[in-house]
């Protein structure tokens, strides 16, 4: 098999059914099969499940680069948009068990929390800007796009950091579970301005442009 | 059973304490298999509500009883905020059989004629015990309704014979990470305190909870003895009482220590006074499954009519 076939006939079936374990979970659990349940609160269970699975699957697909970069394994990227979408699919079910189950639709209150509570506002705030990014994620899209499209991709980055504090941010005490992630994230984006800073540091030696109290200039590695 | 009000309480109806505590005896290892099975398998059955044990006939105060609902025993033992067993809602019910809730002894200090250190039992002999269904309101705008089994903390304050310096009653939570394993943890500063105004500690709504559901209380909500204050906020009803201060000030209470912008020492439940992160205005009653409505908050968890005079005058945004 070829490395495209093994992405379309194994890799990306097995993501797909993987993904989609933790809505088998929750969805048995709200109907009571295999004799799971949501516990005693279920709305809040289900709301919680929901945003930190959206949450695992952002920082998944930014975990995707920087395992490229470290292993080789360039044609990870095909991954990426799956992932991307799943984090989407997530925390749009977040927003909704939040407006249908938690709010039973009272549209004149969400609108009030998102106006008035912080943590909503900056939660709403991140999933209105994964909505771009999904409906630009198709091919014909990234064609049509071309170099725009990497531009607006880096919003994913703004909203993973959103993300993250929203999640802080509603906390009533133990932040441990959400320092953890903003940890995580730190590190995926950490990677990302480290790669830069040794990217900008090689091209400028290879233009000699850096006058280098180092050793003289020898020739830099290709990149 | 026919329900009474709390004045036609007969003697001959209250349990004798020692049958009361022998009782307890048994269910100690009852309540610890019955949380360990609950920990062997995250798909067992919910829990039947228990029988109330024959020997232990209490009669329910009507008066002082709501006409909903209670919540499943399944639930209000299962979900839970108990800091020292975990900061999970199930934590407690896992956690909490580390706990020896006998035997117990309680210290009572401060502004008061009775002091020293007391057996759980001789503390409560002859305190009439009722059963009580009250309204239960967390700060997390979440509620149940709560079928409490004890005796209004009054009766204790009378018996332990305060001072006329005495202003506040405080509560200490055992301190013994042996036992209670979160306490190794610094989410809060340990041991957890609460206190109350004297004459709020003084209302007959303040309950000392020694059962729920006619059965000697659970270890994960806060056995042998716990404080109940249906009014106010339920970190109020600090669990597990080792400590009892009469005090001349205001003592520091845990949650306003944590976070005094967010918690305050009266913590009355309050509709129209937010939390700064969330709004206080709506709760979603547990138990009630995934399409139950939120449910209004009412103004001090719907006992304005039993507690309001305490706090006349007051500006209740300053003193939440």
């Amino acid at each position: 098999m070829t490395v495209e076939q093994r992405y379309r006939y194994l890799y990306k079936p097995g993501v797909f059914i993987a993904s989609l374990v933790p809505a088998a979970l929750l969805a048995a659990g709200a109907l009571g099969w295999f004799g799971a349940d949501l516990g005693a609160d279920p709305v809040a269970k289900l709301l919680h499940a929901c945003g930190k699975t959206g949450l695992n699957f952002l920082l998944l697909t930014l975990l995707v680069t920087p395992v490229r970069r470290l292993t080789g394994w360039t044609h990870l990227v095909r991954l990426r948009r799956m992932l991307g979408l799943f984090a989407f699919f997530y925390l749009v079910a977040h927003f909704t068990v939040y407006l249908v189950l938690d709010r039973q639709l009272d549209y004149r209150n969400v609108l009030q929390d998102i106006v008035k509570r912080p943590y909503i506002t900056i939660g709403f705030a991140a999933l209105l800007m994964l909505v771009p990014l999904a409906v630009t994620s198709t091919n014909r899209m990234m064609r049509r796009l071309g170099r725009r499209w990497q531009r607006l991709h880096r919003l994913i980055y703004l909203i993973a950091i959103l993300g993250v504090w929203h999640y802080w941010w509603q906390v009533k005490k133990d932040i441990r579970q959400p320092l953890l992630y903003a940890g995580m994230l730190a590190v995926l984006l950490g990677f990302r301005l480290v790669v830069r800073g040794l990217n900008r540091v090689r091209a400028a030696r290879s233009t000699g442009a850096v006058t280098s109290t180092s050793a003289p200039a020898t020739a830099p590695g290709k990149t | 059973m026919t329900v009474k009000q709390s004045a036609h309480i007969r003697p001959s109806q209250i349990t004798p304490l020692d049958a009361y505590l022998n009782r307890r005896e048994l269910l100690a290892g009852a309540v610890i298999a019955a949380a360990l099975t609950a920990t062997s398998s995250t798909t067992q059955a919910a829990e039947a509500t228990p029988k109330p044990d024959p020997r232990f006939a209490f009669t329910r105060n009507a008066r002082y009883s709501v006409k909903e609902a209670s919540n499943s025993f399944q639930d209000i033992t299962h979900y839970n905020n108990f800091y020292e067993f975990g900061t999970g809602k199930e934590d407690p019910a896992q956690n909490a059989h580390t706990l020896r809730p006998r035997p117990w002894s309680i210290t009572v200090g401060g502004e008061c004629e009775v002091r020293g250190t007391f057996g759980f039992d001789d503390l409560i002999k002859g305190l009439p015990l009722e059963e009580r269904v009250y309204r239960f309101r967390c700060v997390e705008a979440w509620s149940m309704v709560i079928p409490w089994l004890g005796f209004q903390l009054s009766g204790l304050i009378q018996k332990l014979k305060p001072n006329s310096n005495a202003k506040y009653v405080q509560f200490v939570t055992l301190m013994d990470p042996k036992q209670m394993p979160g306490e190794r943890d610094d989410v809060l500063r340990w041991p957890y305190v609460e206190a109350l105004r004297m004459d709020e500690a003084m209302n007959p709504l303040a309950l000392i909870a020694v059962g729920v559901y006619g059965q000697a209380l659970p270890n994960q909500n806060g056995a042998p003895l716990r404080l109940v204050t249906p009014w106010k906020y339920g970190f109020k009803g600090v669990k597990s009482i080792i400590k009892i201060n009469f005090l001349a000030t205001q003592p520091s209470t845990t949650w306003a220590i944590s976070a005094p912008s967010e918690y305050g020492f009266y913590a009355n439940v309050n509709p129209h006074v937010d939390h700064p992160r969330w709004s206080q205005a709506t709760e979603r009653p547990i138990g009630k499954g995934l399409f139950a409505p939120r449910q209004q908050t009412l103004m001090f968890n719907g006992y304005e009519n039993e507690v309001a005079y305490l706090y006349k005058g007051m500006d209740l945004r300053r003193n939440f």
